[in-house]
């Protein structure tokens, strides 16, 4: 199954189980405070994957490494690769 | 059969590592990435060579590719070029049927990485493919901006939810596979460019394939640009919603 299967397939069974609670439509004759929770419950959900997206990418953006002495190395490496390849003979 | 005594110093005599080096103008770079690749598996002892497949380069990186032949030997280095630029794909099906080692390690002449970390990594979990990530351990970058950063970490984290990989970074190719894994895969895969990059993890996972990770501190090319603009991320996006719908 592809991911987009695999979404479709979790959003319609998310999609029937809220449908069947807030309108209750197998008549199951369920509390209203039921009813009144499920009710909101797609807008919530994405609500809090929404700053969960926010806070997930701007931590990691926050966080992520900054390689100076990676950079550092290169260029000494750098260096040492052209005079040792214009020792044995490279024309550049 | 008789028993294989591994060499003291170099421990696994059986394994050998082929470096993959598709190449498009790279004049400047090929020798320096040559000269970093010989030393890394000079100190580590692996035994390797070289494969650069230059697709008719107009800069003549072919001739530099020539004379870095006769400084470190046929053996070590071999020259496998293509008429034209025909993409990355067909590159490693290239690349692969003259590759003498089981390991094939591909890379781009991006001026990188310690090389010797794939297979110190791949021995340590037997991994069917080694991945190398900026995202994870002390893996990062050098030299980007925060617009940069933050596209980089957005459109992953995109990536994360929609595809689930299980790797943490797609779209870098600083990589290690097992040569029949990477075979069977490039078979499988069918996008292009680097949207190839991701498929092939993207597959592998769900081929049941084991990937292994290591961080790389990706500093920029020294004689290029890199550039990140409106048409790269709609690229992007429209690669991956894709690989989202066929994967």
């Amino acid at each position: 199954m592809t991911k987009l299967l695999e979404w479709l397939l979790g959003v319609s069974l998310i999609g029937v189980a809220w449908g069947l609670v807030t309108f209750d439509l197998l008549d199951l004759q369920l509390p209203p405070q039921y009813r009144e929770l499920a009710w909101p419950m797609p807008v919530y959900l994405l609500v809090v994957f929404g700053c969960y997206s926010l806070a997930t990418v701007g931590y990691r953006v926050a966080t992520f490494n900054d390689c100076e002495d990676a950079a550092k190395e290169l260029q000494a490496q750098i260096k040492e690769a052209k005079e040792d390849l214009k020792k044995k003979g490279l024309k550049m | 059969m008789a028993s294989r005594r591994g060499n003291a110093k170099t421990g696994e005599q059986s394994d050998k590592y082929s470096v993959l080096l598709p190449t498009y103008n790279e004049r400047e770079n090929l020798p320096l990435i040559v000269w970093l690749l010989v030393k890394y598996f000079g100190e580590s002892g692996y035994n390797y060579e070289i494969i650069v497949i230059d697709d008719g380069s107009p800069d003549g990186t072919l001739q530099i590719a020539e004379q870095l032949q006769k400084i470190y030997g046929a053996d070590k280095i071999l020259l496998r070029p293509r008429a034209k630029k025909l993409g990355l794909g067909t590159a490693y099906i290239h690349g692969i049927k003259h590759a003498s080692g089981n390991f094939v390690i591909i890379m781009d002449a991006d001026l990188s990485h310690h090389v010797s970390t794939l297979p110190l990594k791949q021995k340590e979990g037997g991994y069917d493919l080694v991945s190398g990530t900026r995202y994870r351990g002390d893996g990062g970058v050098y030299g980007w901006d925060l617009r940069r950063k933050l596209i980089s970490r957005g459109a992953n984290f995109v990536t994360q939810v929609l595809l689930r990989p299980g790797a943490s970074d797609l779209t870098g190719s600083f990589r290690l596979y097992k040569k029949e894994v990477l075979e069977k895969l490039v078979e499988q895969c069918v996008s292009k460019g680097y949207v190839f990059q991701m498929e092939m993890i993207v597959r592998a996972r769900q081929l049941g394939y084991t990937v292994g990770e290591v961080p790389i501190s990706f500093v920029d090319r020294v004689y290029g640009e890199s550039k990140l603009g409106g048409n790269e991320i709609v690229s992007f996006l429209k690669g991956l919603l894709t690989l989202f719908a066929t994967t």
